[in-house]
């Protein structure tokens, strides 16, 4: 394999080994439970990858990614719901046909933003463009403006506040609180049994390299070498006449795209959507998933949403009181001993030794050593 | 929305909510107090501070039990120890957080933010384990509870005024000690040029490790006045961060003054919206407004005028 516009030997060799594990490895040894929960994490993955090029490679730390997660995520339980409560299923209630939360709070007609999510193609494009378009509006009221940093991160903190805030408060159109539960068929095709899991499993796993690919596309386009610039020299770059802003914006856009897949695939495998996976505190811990894996590393997100994932759901299962510590402890370890997360551990390490092992078996081939850690340490 | 009241209802509504929202601005100026010193002078963003405050209304609670139980006599003037209490905790935490985690962050501000919120998760969990998962209330002294009547239709709680005068106080005392003393020139000359201030002979370190802890022994006090609004959980503090981080930036990071303004311009305009719809809504028709107006003015209401 020769190097390419998507990637070069050694990153090839990471991509393959990542789909065996998903594709042949995990299918195979975990019961449909088991898989199910693996496809739960997943849907976090893609908000990690959205933020190793918005965070790791263009350095714009957003803690609201919640939102565009959410915002996928509503969209389609919308459209979920709107199928589930068809007129047959809602008999009982006194409005039939309205999903059942609006019934409780006294909504007679369905609301006016809701009636093109029953169109399964409007909702797909919806998915793809709320977020979209909303991370376009916030990018660039703040990137022309020249705010970034610090400020950024909390103006995104306070946007996931409100519109948490929004949902719980507006029930009736929302589900409030609860969410919108009970989601069943995906034009009429039952999305709760087993084998719709599976299904479902092998179709997100799809979709996470499709924009494994994207990133990886960006990364090695003159596009991801100009983020990386900026981080380091933003001053520079601007001088070099690039607008530094619409790159920002065009990152921030990528990263909420993405995390408003994972927010869809979400609802789908999950069967619910909630506005607990919308507000700061989840936010911030995609934004952990992240730095664990490594925020220079495509790949490395991945297997940081899923080792997190599996630390919190074992140890919350099995000591309540010590997860919270040990999140915490991992936060500050991570920041404090490993800022290149598990892939600079991968590249400090790890990758040394099978080079030499290699080198010394055979001469060295060329591009062998350009590690995803090359690029530098991360800004600031 | 306006429309079912007389203009004289309106009047006393807006006074009566206004110092309704006294306690609120208190509770914000002086968290923000302290976080403007911590994020606007030093730069560190420190997601913990809600858990300082915490802290802060733990020791409240704590000595009012105390004084309950072995000094009845004396309950009345308990609060006035609390406050001291909750500062030298909150502040001393601050000191060994600074020592133990935040100087080796000054060069990588952002990652100050995922490590303090690893901290604040074990501060919440180590709350939960010593104080129990259920909130706790402070039982006010006599003489704080009942409010002033100034017209028949205008009551103003005494605990509000007690404590605005109070944050009145400390916030003086704050801008004393920043721009008028020898040691907030130094904080001052540090913030500016690290290496600088070394060079002509201030002890950086301690000056960052007695700063960190300032800025989170007033967010202990903030803690005291937060025990008379709400009841005292190992999750309250996380409400108000954000709410605290908009009030330093939506004031302008580095202004004492603004920092104040914004403060009582948030508070008094949720406090009023309450009145009139639910409130969800008027946190966020305010939090709306204020993010609205950072993107048209990113700088803040008083920003200072610096070149960078």
């Amino acid at each position: 394999m020769t190097d390419n516009r998507f990637f070069n030997r050694s990153e090839f060799i990471g991509i393959l080994v990542l789909a065996v594990f998903l594709v042949v490895i995990l299918p195979l040894t975990l019961d449909v439970f088991r898989l199910n929960l693996v496809a739960k994490y997943l849907t976090y993955a893609f908000v990690a990858l959205g933020l190793v090029i918005c965070w790791g490679y263009g350095g714009i730390l957003s803690l609201g990614q919640g939102v565009f997660f959410g915002l996928g995520g509503y969209c389609m339980a919308m459209f979920l719901k709107l199928e589930a409560s068809s007129v047959e299923n809602t008999k009982i209630q006194s409005t039939p046909g309205i999903p059942d939360f609006m019934d409780w709070n006294q909504i007679t007609t369905l609301p006016l933003f809701w009636k093109p999510f029953s169109s399964l193609t409007f909702t797909i494009a919806a998915i793809v463009l709320v977020p979209g378009i909303f991370a376009l509006i916030i990018g660039t009221a703040m990137f022309k403006r020249r705010v970034g940093g610090t400020y950024f991160a909390i103006i995104t903190q306070a946007v996931a506040a409100i519109l948490t805030i929004l949902i719980v408060g507006q029930q009736g159109y929302t589900g409030g609180i609860n969410g919108m539960t009970d989601l069943r068929t995906l034009k009429g095709w039952d999305i709760r049994p087993d084998h719709a899991k599976i299904v479902l499993y092998f179709f997100e796993v799809g979709l996470l390299f499709a924009c494994i690919m994207i990133a990886q596309f960006v990364r090695h386009s003159k596009l991801g070498r100009i983020l990386v610039a900026m981080r380091e020299k933003e001053d520079r770059v601007r001088f070099s006449g690039y607008s530094v802003a619409n790159f920002k914006i065009f990152a921030f856009c990528i990263a909420a795209v993405f995390a408003a897949i994972g927010g869809a695939m979400f609802a789908l495998n999950v069967g619910f959507m909630s506005p607990s996976f919308v507000g700061i505190v989840p936010s911030i811990e995609m934004v952990i998933y992240t730095a664990v894996g490594g925020r220079l590393s495509i790949l490395g997100a991945v297997y940081g949403t899923l080792l997190v994932n599996f630390a919190k759901t074992s140890l919350s299962e099995t000591f309540p009181e010590l997860w919270l510590f040990g999140l915490g402890g991992l936060f500050i370890a991570v920041v404090l001993a490993f800022p290149n997360g598990l892939a600079g551990i991968w590249g400090d390490y790890v990758q040394p030794r099978i080079d030499r092992l290699i080198s010394s078996r055979k001469p060295k081939p060329d591009g062998w050593t350009d590690s995803s850690v090359a690029d530098g340490a991360p800004a600031e | 929305m306006f429309g079912d009241y007389s203009i004289g209802d309106l009047g006393s509504i807006f006074v009566m909510q206004g110092f309704a929202g006294l306690i609120l601005f208190s509770v914000y100026v002086l968290m923000a107090l302290g976080l403007a010193i911590i994020f606007g002078q030093m730069g560190v963003i420190n997601m913990a501070h809600g858990e300082f405050m915490i802290l802060g209304a733990y020791v409240t609670w704590m000595t009012s039990n105390l004084f309950q139980t072995y000094l009845p006599s004396l309950f009345s003037g308990y609060f006035f120890l609390a406050m001291i209490l909750a500062f030298v905790a909150s502040g001393a935490l601050g000191m060994l957080v600074e020592w133990v985690l935040i100087r080796h962050l000054y060069k990588r501000p952002l990652d100050t933010l995922l490590a303090t919120w690893g901290l604040s998760l074990m501060l919440q969990q180590a709350y939960r384990s010593v104080f129990g998962a259920r909130e706790v209330g402070v039982e006010l002294p006599q003489w704080m509870l009942g409010s002033l009547h100034v017209t028949d239709s205008i009551e103003v709680p005494i605990n509000g005024v007690f404590v605005m005068c109070l944050t009145v106080l400390i916030t003086i005392g704050v801008a004393y000690v920043m721009y008028k003393s020898r040691w907030g020139r130094q904080v001052r000359a540090v913030v500016q040029n690290r290496i600088m201030a070394g060079a002509v002979g201030i002890n950086t370190e301690k000056v960052d490790r007695y700063t960190f802890g300032l800025g989170c022994g007033i967010a202990g006090v903030a803690g005291s006045a937060f025990t008379m609004i709400g009841s005292t959980g190992p999750t309250s503090g996380q409400l108000y961060i954000v709410d605290t981080f908009l009030v330093v930036v939506f004031g302008g990071a580095a202004s004492l003054i603004g920092t104040i303004a914004s403060a009582f311009s948030i508070s008094q305009t949720q406090s009023t919206l309450e009145f009139f719809m639910s409130g969800s809504m008027a946190k966020v028709l305010t939090l709306l407004a204020v993010v609205g107006i950072l993107m048209l003015r990113p700088q803040g209401l008083f920003a200072l005028k610096v070149r960078k």
